[in-house]
This record gives C-alpha cells, sequence and structure tokens, in this order.
C-alpha cells in the first residue's frame, strides 16, 4: 500500500538506468518532505533532553557529581514526591479503566447514528480547554460548592466536606482529563472484534457473562492495556490539574520540578527529576510497546 | 455489532454510562451560567444574572491583551504545524525508506515527553537566543506540541485514499505539486482541516508552556488565567472560561458534524 508511486517498482530495460535516476530523485524530495518536522524535533526536543541529562551530573560549581541523584534517595521530601506521584498516577489509571471501560464499550455496541451522538460525550471534554475543566471543579467542588450543597441539602452529609485543595479533588479533576485518553485507543480496538465470535461462543453454549469474559474482554484486553499505559505516562508528568486543585497539598513531580526552577533555581536538581521522570515515562512505553507485540502474536 | 442481550438486562449500562457521560459533559458546562452570575461568590444557582464579569474581561486591558495574543498565536500555528505535519504524514506514507518506523516514533515524542520537561528544555534554548517571551517561541514551542496531532490525523486520511489517483494524474503530464493539490488534497481535506483545527486548539489552550515561555505584553491567556485561578479567585474567570469554551468546542463539534453528515 505504501510503496506506491515510481520508488515501489524495480526498473528494467532500456531506460533502466534513468529510471533509477528519477526513483532515487523521488525517494530524496519525500524525505525531505519529511525534514522540517524531523529537524524541530531533535533540535528542540531531544537536544534539549541530552543537555538535561548532561546538566543533572553538574553542581553549581561546574563539578561531576552524582549530588542531585544521591539526595533524591536520601532525602524523605523527594521519595514522598515519588511516592505520591505513583499513587496518584496509579489510582486515576485504575479509576479511568473501571469507567472507561463500561463507557467504551457501549459505545461500541451501539449503531454508528448512537455512537457518534454520545461519542461527543468523550470528545467535548477532550476538545475543552483544560484550565476550563479544572477551574469548573474548582468551583463545583468547593466548600460551598454545588456537590457540597446538594450532599447537606439532601441531608446525606451534615457538614460540607472538604473536596478540593487535596488528595480527592485531585482525583476527580484528573480522571475527569484522562478517561478520553482510555476511552478513544479501547473503543478503537473494540471495534475491530467480530461479533460472530461472540455468537458463536452463545450458539455453543456459552451464557453472556461467559462469552463476555472468556471472548470480549481478552480480545478487548490490548486496547484497555494500551490505553491504561497512556493514562499512567500522562499522568506521570501532569502538571495543571495537581497544582491547582490539589491546592499545595498534593505534590507531583511535575511541580517539584516547576519549583525547583522557578522559586530556588536549581537546574541540576530540576533537570536531575526531569531524568528519572523520562526514563521512568521511556520504561513505560517500551512495557507498552512489548504489551502490544504479545497481543499481537 | 448489535447484542443478543435484552435491554432490560442492561439497564445497569445504561445507567452507569448515563451516569458517566453527565460526569464527563456537564462540569465544563457549568461555565456558562456561572459566568452571568451578578454575586461575587460562586453560589449555584446564581440569585441574579447579569453581564458584569464580561464588562471585566472587556474592560480589563490584561485579560483582552492576553486574549489576542493567544490568538494570534494559535493562528500562527496553525499556520506553521499544518503544512509541516502533511508533508511528513505525506513523506511517511508515500515513502518506503528504512527507519520509517523510527521517524515516525521521534515525530510522536512531542506527545509523549512530559510537557514540563518540553518546557524547561525550550526554555534552556530560548534563554540563549533572547526568545523567552516572544510570540516566534511560542509559535515554535506549539507547533513542535501540535506535529504528532497533524501527523496522526493526515495519516489517517491518507490511509483511506487510493495513490494511485495521483500516480495517474502525475503520469498524464501534472507536475507532483499540482497533482498533490489538486487530486490528493481535495480528497484528505477534512482530515487535514481537523489536524489544523488540533493545531489551533492546542495552541490555544495550553498551559505549562506559557508558564515557561510567555511573559510581560506576551502574556498568554492561559497564561493569566493559570495565576488568577491558582492565586485568587476571580469570578471573571468564569467569563473567560465561557469564552475559551466556545473558542476550543465549537470548531471541532462543527467539524464532527460535517464529518459524520459525510459519512451517511
Amino acid at each position: 500500500m505504501n510503496d506506491q508511486g515510481l520508488s515501489g517498482a524495480v526498473p528494467q530495460g532500456l531506460n533502466a538506468a534513468g529510471i533509477a535516476d528519477d526513483i532515487r530523485r523521488e525517494r530524496r524530495n519525500l524525505r525531505l518532505l519529511a525534514s522540517p518536522a524531523l529537524v524541530l524535533v531533535l533540535v528542540l526536543i531531544v537536544g534539549p533532553m541530552l543537555w538535561l541529562f548532561y546538566l543533572s551530573f553538574y553542581n553549581e560549581h561546574g563539578q561531576f557529581t552524582f549530588e542531585h541523584y544521591a539526595r533524591m534517595l536520601d532525602e524523605g521530601a523527594y521519595l514522598s514526591i515519588f511516592w505520591t506521584t505513583f499513587e496518584v498516577s496509579l489510582i486515576v489509571t485504575v479509576l479511568c479503566a473501571l469507567f472507561g471501560y463500561p463507557l467504551a464499550y457501549l459505545l461500541a455496541q451501539l449503531p454508528a447514528r448512537w455512537a457518534n451522538v454520545l461519542m461527543l460525550g468523550v470528545l467535548v471534554p477532550f476538545w475543552t480547554a483544560l484550565l476550563v475543566r479544572t477551574y469548573a471543579w474548582l468551583v463545583l467542588l468547593q466548600r460551598r460548592g454545588l456537590i457540597n450543597d446538594t450532599l447537606v441539602s439532601w441531608g446525606i452529609i451534615d457538614q460540607p466536606i472538604a473536596l478540593v485543595h487535596n488528595l480527592t479533588g485531585t482525583l476527580i479533576g484528573m480522571t475527569h482529563v484522562m478517561i478520553p485518553f482510555l476511552v478513544l485507543p479501547l473503543y478503537a480496538t473494540m471495534k475491530t472484534i467480530d461479533g460472530n465470535l461472540l455468537r458463536a461462543s452463545g450458539s455453543l453454549g456459552a451464557s453472556p457473562t461467559r462469552a463476555f469474559w472468556d471472548v470480549y474482554f481478552p480480545l478487548s484486553a490490548p486496547g484497555l492495556y494500551a490505553g491504561m499505559i497512556l493514562v499512567f505516562i500522562f499522568c506521570l508528568g501532569f502538571y495543571v490539574t495537581p497544582a491547582v486543585l490539589g491546592g499545595g497539598r498534593v505534590i507531583m513531580i511535575a511541580q517539584r520540578i516547576e519549583n525547583s526552577v522557578s522559586l530556588y533555581p536549581s537546574w541540576g536538581a530540576a533537570s536531575a527529576l526531569g531524568v528519572v521522570l523520562l526514563l521512568v515515562t521511556i520504561l513505560l512505553m517500551a512495557f507498552g510497546a512489548w504489551i502490544s507485540k504479545l497481543a499481537r502474536r | 455489532m448489535e447484542s443478543h442481550i435484552p435491554h432490560s438486562h442492561r439497564l445497569w449500562l445504561y445507567l452507569l454510562v448515563g451516569i458517566l457521560l453527565a460526569f464527563l459533559i456537564l462540569p465544563s458546562l457549568l461555565v456558562v451560567p456561572m459566568s452571568f452570575n451578578h454575586s461575587t461568590l460562586m453560589v449555584f444557582p446564581p440569585q441574579k444574572w447579569s453581564l458584569r464579569w464580561y464588562n471585566n474581561f472587556l474592560s480589563n486591558s490584561t485579560w483582552l491583551d492576553s486574549f489576542f495574543i493567544s490568538l494570534k498565536v494559535a493562528v500562527l500555528t496553525m499556520i506553521v504545524a499544518t503544512p509541516i505535519g502533511v508533508a511528513a504524514a505525506y513523506s511517511l506514507h508515500a515513502g518506503s525508506f528504512r527507519l520509517r518506523r523510527l521517524i515516525e516514533f521521534i515525530l510522536t515524542l512531542p506527545m509523549l515527553v512530559p510537557v514540563i520537561l518540553m518546557a524547561i528544555g525550550l526554555f534552556f534554548v530560548y534563554a540563549r537566543l533572547s526568545m523567552v517571551n516572544s510570540i516566534l517561541g511560542l509559535v515554535i514551542a506549539y507547533t513542535l506540541l501540535a506535529i504528532p496531532f497533524v501527523l496522526i490525523t493526515v495519516s489517517a486520511g491518507l490511509k483511506t485514499y487510493d495513490m494511485s489517483q495521483e500516480m495517474v494524474a502525475r503520469s498524464l503530464g501534472a507536475s507532483w505539486v499540482v497533482a498533490f493539490l489538486t487530486v490528493t488534497l481535495p480528497q484528505i481535506k477534512l482530515s487535514v482541516i481537523s489536524g489544523a483545527l488540533f493545531a489551533f486548539i492546542i495552541a490555544f489552550d495550553e498551559v505549562v508552556i506559557a508558564q515557561f515561555l510567555s511573559g510581560g505584553s506576551n502574556s498568554t491567556l492561559t497564561k493569566v488565567m493559570f495565576a488568577s485561578v491558582r492565586d485568587e479567585i476571580d469570578p471573571t474567570i468564569a467569563a473567560v472560561s465561557t469564552i475559551l469554551l466556545f473558542v476550543t468546542i465549537l470548531p471541532p463539534l462543527l467539524l464532527h458534524i460535517v464529518a459524520n453528515r459525510k459519512r451517511g
């Protein structure tokens, strides 16, 4: 499918040399077309990341040192940031999977007309500016916000409870932001599942529940894992929502990096944290690629 | 795929999905009534309606200037990122060179590298080129962020297009550029437009890079808004949020509707 055009043919006959020339030219031109994007990414992302790696091994006097990494292992403050980041990311990923799976499942089964309408429920938050959603949650979850007021007036709680500027608010806000990232790849996978397999399992005597767990779920699992890994990776480096809805009580690694740079300019410490974040991200991507390879076999 | 399970047995599923959709959609829409609330307190539902927060927005130069900066940056990003992304998608689709997988991976990096790291990395570079707080710097940064999105949407468009049509045009004497513009482009139009919209939205609502790379007279709307949301709660934010909501939702919403009409 990708080999159409001159570049796919093998030249033969009298003007083989001329055609081979054309093929070379065409290939070069095609490669040139990708180069602006490639140069931009290499110079402005890959380059600075290598620079970050380099900086993380130097102190403010320009001497080679492991102190930025050693500090991470020694100081409790760092360990608790790593732990918070991991904990928040894990909980949000699990919540997204629990809520996102039924949503994607129903969307995948509905007739296209309905699916397109309900899909807006996933796409609209996806398109909505992140700050708008974060602000909306701040308003909803505050002490005298809509949710507390409703719960009090229904008599479910006596006193307004603290829903924001803490872990709860952070988890709610982040789950809201991340669900589309789980649903979209999962939905794509579910759409490729052949409904006949389910009918076959039904005709062979499996109950709907059994057919779901033995046939449907394993077939949808690669999409679920892909979505979960994506969500987890995005959570690890997430800055805006925890910064606003966490109210300073939920410090994740991205905020710590921001603090290191803007509050007390320490590029070395920020770089070392950045390197750790980047390495974990790369490992997870590799893990995700490995899982999807296993699933394809 | 139709299910053979009766609807009554899956009521719980419909209910759960209904609640989930409400959870996903309603909070963002809440900012609309809030923005017409007269009170300085964020009570809901509002007791008295007014346009005072919109007046505030329009009469405050910090808000208004930052809105136009964001608009300018977003339009420029769209203009720069779309051709770059389309060219890359075309190249990866039509070319059969080795390293294609690697190039594809490199071009999706801006989506995968945590944006906070991109921000400080770019800050390093821009500080040396004195490009911090410049429109150009922001446009380049957002072009980077937008490249994977344009690439992915346009690649998807190209997959449903038969490249031999372009070959036919070229064998009949059209130059490559003319063949692309008159034969290929019209058929992948929708995916190019949605890629362009992605670029616009990304540039318009990005927060973290704006914290580091925009400032002074070139502060973006999100930079001003983030400080405002985090530090003090000025109800003007509700008005700004409503404007931001419409600017970012309406174009893709219209596109979604048009695309589904076309498909039938």
